[in-house]
């Protein structure tokens, strides 16, 4: 029998607790954690299934063909066509996104919560903000068709583009990132603590100075994470530009100056991924090789996120 | 009263403003950044003019009678709604019946039973899954989910592609942000009310539904009408495994190819070139972009009005 106190203890707990739960195991608790376990374990096999489904049927043929996949031009013959003008018109469009959209972006942020005070002004562009956020992509896509395209056509992308040309698609990419740069920039900045900002108003800064010395630094591992992680989601977003006329099918131009690259015809990674997804099944294990590219770029993008938030996030 | 000697002179505040320089380039970094911010707002005037001018050119050239009739061909001129608004609701709706329970399940989990350690491994999982492109999602849909679950669930299926594996798609691509916006809310919930309701001697899984749901509503309900909101709005995987190229019959068969509002957009803009040819192929293309844009922004801001309306301050 029980000898040291601590023993007592411890049968005296088993007791109580025997008391309280009626001697019976409460099955319908185990059932429902059992079923939360299993929902998640659902989800994430999901994931898992579909990453292994990619990589059996991608792997092969980068595998076989390796630098003359990522390289190759799009074709007819799947043993020829590969993603090199994907990957880069997908780089072009990540250019004007970096381009465009980090500074508008930042800029925006950097007005409603360091500038603006609680005027009207502030509140409508926050809400503005939040909703275009909330647009579906595609309705972006319309946008760019309607003012890029069609509208401004003769001048984003003059002769055979007929409009649907690299800046078309870029400047769309572009607007369509905008309101997340802004989101994330702003949380980044909000999560400075006040006290950083007095400390140098106390010295005598002017609000740039205080902006540009004290409260941009301490936010900059922020805005980053979120400007990566925005550049990730418009490296996948396919939508948009199949309604501004990323190329579906094949071009064959060779495109002499970075002027008319950027008024020509182009296609994305994503875009191909839908082209080739609607060809024969002959095409299938090119889609998958694509979306291995695909993932891959993007696993890349996230992990260094990630590492980036963990290296320098703050805790104030 | 007299000046006492050695008293400094007397600040006036323009000797406290500093230089004319450091003033006027804090007047023009104060523009830069108040146009920066002006554009988002230039953005959602052009989004609305561009949707409107074209969707106003529709709605005055088409025959009305003809938007209510059974059927979407756009390019023989018949512009049956119902057809597409059907194909939609079929898709989001199944979309959400994935997406609900994996989706809350997992964020019950992962805020009330899950280890830290746990945590910190799943939620990085999930933001992995959240950032897998649609597209990729399309093709999985059509390839595996189609001959495996919606086989099992639709004997009998003739179509590769159809609404269901579609649906399917949808759901698999939202369960990540109900997962995340709801797991927000329930983990903010303040532990003193956990504490409250195991002192009463309640279980993990009466203080999980009983107590923590309840006061995480207003989260966990903006969290399923968002994911409804984006099944609504998304495009790439009702494109690829919906099946309907061009136009589509009226169906309500989950079973079948169906054709909803967003993969009929993309159908009209991937024959482009006739898409500016034909008279009201093209502004048709706006006016579906505008009922989707308001039914979006109609649930999104109920989502942004329950979580005001709802929350409960502690």
């Amino acid at each position: 029998m029980a000898s040291t106190p601590r023993a007592q203890a411890l049968a005296g707990a088993e007791v109580v607790r025997r008391a309280i739960q009626g001697g019976r195991t409460d099955w319908r608790s185990i059932a429902f954690q059992g079923l939360l376990v299993g929902l998640l374990i659902l989800t994430l096999g999901v994931l898992a299934w579909l990453l292994t489904v990619v990589l059996v049927n991608g792997a092969p043929v980068l595998a076989d063909r390796g630098v003359d996949f990522l390289t190759s031009p799009l074709a007819s013959n799947p043993s020829e066509a590969g993603v090199g003008q994907a990957i880069a018109g997908s780089l072009w469009l990540m250019a004007f996104v970096a381009v465009l959209s980090f500074p508008l972006g930042i800029g925006a942020a950097v007005y409603l919560e360091e500038y603006a005070r609680d005027s009207w002004f502030r509140n409508m562009t926050n809400s503005v903000v939040r909703n275009l956020a909330g647009v579906p992509a595609i309705v972006y896509g319309l946008l760019g068709l309607a003012i890029f395209v069609v509208a401004l056509g003769d001048f984003v992308g003059p002769g055979p583009a007929s409009g649907r040309s690299l800046i078309a698609g870029g400047l769309t990419m572009a607007i369509l990132v905008l309101p997340i740069v802004i989101i994330t920039s702003a949380e980044a900045l909000r999560a400075v603590p006040g006290s950083i900002r007095e400390a140098a108003f106390g010295v005598g800064a002017t609000r740039w100075e205080v902006v540009r010395s004290h409260v941009l630094p301490y936010a900059a591992p922020g805005i980053f994470t979120g400007t990566i992680l925005s550049m990730a989601r418009a490296f996948g977003e396919t939508a948009p530009l199949v309604l501004v006329g990323a190329v579906i099918g094949g071009f064959n131009v060779q495109y002499d100056s970075v002027l008319e690259t950027l008024q020509g015809r182009y296609t994305a990674l994503p875009t191909t991924v839908y082209d080739w997804a609607r060809k024969p099944p002959s095409f299938g294990e090119n889609v998958y090789a694509a979306i291995l590219v695909l993932i891959a770029v993007l696993l890349i993008v996230n992990a260094l996120a990630i590492y980036l938030r963990n290296r320098f996030e703050r805790r104030w | 009263m007299t000046a006492i000697a050695g008293q400094p002179p007397r600040l006036t505040v323009a000797d406290l403003r500093g230089s004319i320089g450091r003033r006027r380039r804090e007047l023009l970094v104060r523009v830069l950044f108040l146009t920066a911010s002006s554009i988002s707002i230039l953005i959602s005037l052009l989004i609305i003019v561009s949707l409107i001018g074209e969707a106003l050119a529709f709605i005055t050239q088409v025959e009305l009678g003809l938007l209510f009739e059974r059927g979407w061909f756009p390019r023989r001129e018949l512009f049956g709604l119902p057809t597409i608004l059907a194909g939609t609701l079929l898709v989001a709706v199944i979309g959400m019946l994935v997406a609900t329970p994996l989706g809350l399940g997992a964020a019950i989990y992962l805020s009330e039973y899950a280890s830290p350690r746990v945590r910190r491994t799943v939620k990085p999982i999930l933001e992995v899954l959240a950032g897998i492109p649609s597209v990729v999602l399309g093709y999985f849909a059509l390839q595996i989910i189609s001959p495996t679950v919606v086989d099992t669930i639709c004997p009998g299926a003739t179509e590769a592609s159809n609404l269901a594996a579609a649906g399917i798609g949808v759901g698999i691509l939202i369960t990540p942000l109900v997962a995340s916006v709801a797991e927000d809310a329930m983990y903010a919930v303040p532990r003193s009310l956990r504490e409250a309701s195991y002192a009463l001697g309640a279980r993990r899984r009466t203080t999980s539904l009983s107590v923590v749901l309840p006061a995480a509503v207003s989260g966990v309900v903006a969290a399923l009408i968002l994911g409804l909101s984006r099944g609504i709005g998304e495009t790439m995987v009702v494109s690829i495994a919906a099946g309907a190229t061009g136009g589509s019959l009226f169906t309500v068969n989950p079973c079948q190819p169906g054709q909803t509002m967003t993969a009929a957009m993309t159908a009209l803009a991937t024959g482009s070139d006739q898409v500016r040819g034909a008279t009201l192929a093209f502004p048709s293309l706006f006016f579906v972009g505008l009922l989707l844009f308001v039914f979006t922004l109609v649930l999104n801001l109920a989502a942004d009005r329950f979580v005001r309306r709802v929350r409960i301050r502690y």
